[in-house]
């Protein structure tokens, strides 16, 4: 084990070179919602129990299978009424379970990325043969059932091995070359796309994708009620903005179908992406657009300053 | 490349074939639906939301074995818990009264789902639920009951018998809805549930309308009782306040109003504690929220069984 992961260098949020995204906007927005499949039954992870009861552990797969049967449209709907495209963290396997999901998200140009190919299917105790077939497999089917070159990651159930980013970039090259694997979801270190250092030498990036934001860890974690998370989108959002201004930010707000589309939530849910869509210098884009934009672009400038202000500190 | 270096473990070869990995569910109990995929339903009178106000009455025996967990709401303390047993007994002897003035108020015709245990002990109860004649449904034998995955099936259906049977013969009434303790089941629950005259449960959140679900016999109908909107979830699990519930019901009922304009009939479920409303302090959240909802034209207020059933005459193939 290591004591630091070694993705990424410290780089102060102050002096940095400045981010412009299209259009003059001061914000990339960015919604990811998480369309995922849990198995009633899976088998057993050394390392991580699926659910805490044996099977059916109800309350945890019934309310899942709600996000899916019931959920996924209402916030389809309501995204496509504020102009959004999702950008979907997707368990692969549900291109095979639901196809129709997969249809209707493909039908409104969303981006899918990978998520793995089950959330009850973790990366702990996987071999490293292993864990890079379980990433192909889900690119694969990506690619099979959508036509999309997967560009993003985020771990299955957050569950990662020390080399699951190495991976997914090599991956991503063997199948798509520059078109395949360059973000990932699975980093919060910074409000900013930053390089991500790779065995590779890949040019690839983290986006931030927001544990804060999510609604998962506001109302499952954090248990905070509906209109106290439209609150804290609308501050968050309000504070990146006007941060924007001096050097682009970023906002995403992840999703669950399963929480944020139940019939009381949805509400205070619409109030925040009326106040966030209703500002004039937001670009209202994907997780793969922001990335693309900010490698072809600002990549190496972030990675020369890096190095700049390392060696001026030692 | 040099990705085999740093890991040594390896899981076994099942951890990455998926055997169900096709289309539809990972199982058979029902088939893959999509909320708008469906015919739209229509309640009486053309009304557009179905008023579920479902109402547990809970014995939370001292001796708790606790097996296999503690049950949510039960006792937490070495023995004798008295502060638990106590606090949820409050429920059935006090905080029940002034839910059945607000439900008479405001013309809310509640469910009961009843602990079979409860009445047996307080023959009170049973002859007052007896004289009101709203639909009592089962809500398994106590609180300590519990169904849960391994176990034994024929102790399980020995539960099921012992429960049914004897809260058909005090409550005079057929009893044909289920409500597990706490929503737990074993993999046979449903099966032994259809073979005991069951004809609805309510454990599965998984959609918002009803549902046939099958099982080794006749299907059941799941019935959608939110666990995220109920008193005890938001108000204890989550710690909101009263007025935040209160507020999230009203939410949901306009949600589901405007849904329901557009895509056919609504159920808005609430799942509500007497030990846990029923103190003062929360009573008068509970009549703000159904005095929002009971002035809605639109709403029809309704037994489970009654929702159940016009749900199910709409089933039928036409022609």
């Amino acid at each position: 084990m290591k004591e630091d992961p070694g993705f990424y260098s410290y780089w102060p949020y102050q002096d940095r070179p400045k981010i412009t995204w299209p259009n003059g906007a001061r914000i990339a927005f960015w919604v990811a919602p998480n369309i995922e499949f849990y198995e009633l039954d899976p088998p057993t992870n050394p390392y991580r129990a699926a659910w805490p009861t044996g099977s059916p552990s109800i309350a945890g797969y019934s309310i899942r299978d709600y996000g899916n049967r019931v959920g996924h449209t209402r916030q389809m709907n309501l995204l496509e009424k504020y102009g959004i495209r999702g950008s979907i963290s997707l368990s692969t396997a549900l291109c095979d379970h639901h196809p129709e999901i997969i249809a209707a998200c493909k039908e409104r140009d969303w981006e899918f990325f990978s998520h793995g190919i089950y959330n009850t299917r973790y990366t702990y105790g996987m071999s490293s043969k292993q864990e890079r077939a379980m990433i192909q497999d889900s690119m694969q089917s990506i690619y099979s059932h959508t036509g999309q070159k997967c560009a993003g990651y985020l771990a299955p159930a957050l569950s990662h091995s020390e080399e699951t980013l190495d991976l997914f970039a090599e991956v991503g090259t063997e199948l798509f070359g520059d078109d395949g694997g360059f973000y990932t979801c699975d980093l919060f270190h910074d409000d900013q796309p930053t390089p991500i250092n790779l065995r590779s030498g890949k040019k690839f990036a983290s986006i931030p994708y927001s544990l804060e934001m999510n609604d998962t860890i506001a109302f499952a974690v954090n248990k905070i009620e509906p209109r106290r998370y439209a609150e804290q989108l609308k501050l968050c959002f309000d504070r990146l903005y006007a941060e924007g201004e001096s050097n682009g930010t970023i906002m995403c707000i992840p999703t669950h179908n399963y929480q944020v589309s139940c019939p009381h939530r949805l509400k205070a849910f619409e109030e925040a992406l009326e106040y966030i869509t209703g500002h004039s210098d937001v670009w209202v884009t994907t997780g793969r657009e922001i990335a693309r934009h900010f490698l072809d672009n600002h990549y190496t400038a972030a990675v020369a300053d890096i190095a700049d202000k390392e060696a001026r500190a030692s | 490349m040099s990705q085999d270096k740093s890991k040594k473990t390896e899981l076994p070869a099942d951890y990455l074939t998926y055997a169900h990995r096709d289309y539809g569910m990972d199982h058979q109990r029902y088939p893959w639906s999509m909320l708008t995929d469906r015919a739209p339903v229509t309640w009486p009178d053309n009304k557009q939301l179905a008023l579920w106000v479902n109402v547990p009455l809970q014995y939370f025996p001292l001796n708790q074995g606790g097996v296999p967990f503690k049950v949510p709401g039960g006792m937490t303390m070495p023995y004798p818990d008295l502060r638990h047993y106590s606090l949820r007994d409050y429920g059935n002897r006090v905080g029940l009264f002034r839910f059945l003035r607000a439900f008479d108020r405001f013309g809310v015709k509640p469910t009961f789902a009843v602990n079979t245990r409860l009445v047996e002990r307080t023959p009170y109860l049973s002859r007052l639920l007896k004289e009101r004649d709203d639909e009592i449904i089962c809500h398994g034998y106590h609180m300590d009951a519990l169904h849960y995955a391994g176990q034994d099936p024929t102790a399980e259906a020995d539960l099921v018998a012992r429960s049914l049977d004897s809260l058909r013969e005090l409550s005079g009434q057929q009893i044909t809805g289920w409500l597990s303790p706490a929503k737990n089941e074993s993999e046979n629950t449903p099966d032994i549930l259809a073979k005991h005259g069951i004809e609805y449960f309510c454990d599965w959140v998984n959609d918002d309308m009803p549902y046939d679900f099958q099982t080794s016999t006749t299907p059941l109908i799941a019935m959608p009782l939110s666990t995220e909107l109920e008193d005890r979830f938001v108000i204890q699990n989550n710690l909101h306040s009263e007025a935040s519930w209160c507020e999230q019901v009203r939410d949901a009922c306009d949600f589901l109003l405007n849904e329901a304009s557009n895509e056919g009939g609504r159920i808005l479920a609430l799942n509500v504690h007497p030990w846990l409303l029923g103190q003062p302090h929360r009573i008068g959240y509970l009549e703000q929220a159904l005095d929002y909802i009971s002035t809605k034209p639109e709403v029809w207020s309704a037994s489970a069984g009654d929702i159940k059933t016009h749900w199910a005459k709409q089933q039928q193939p036409a022609g």
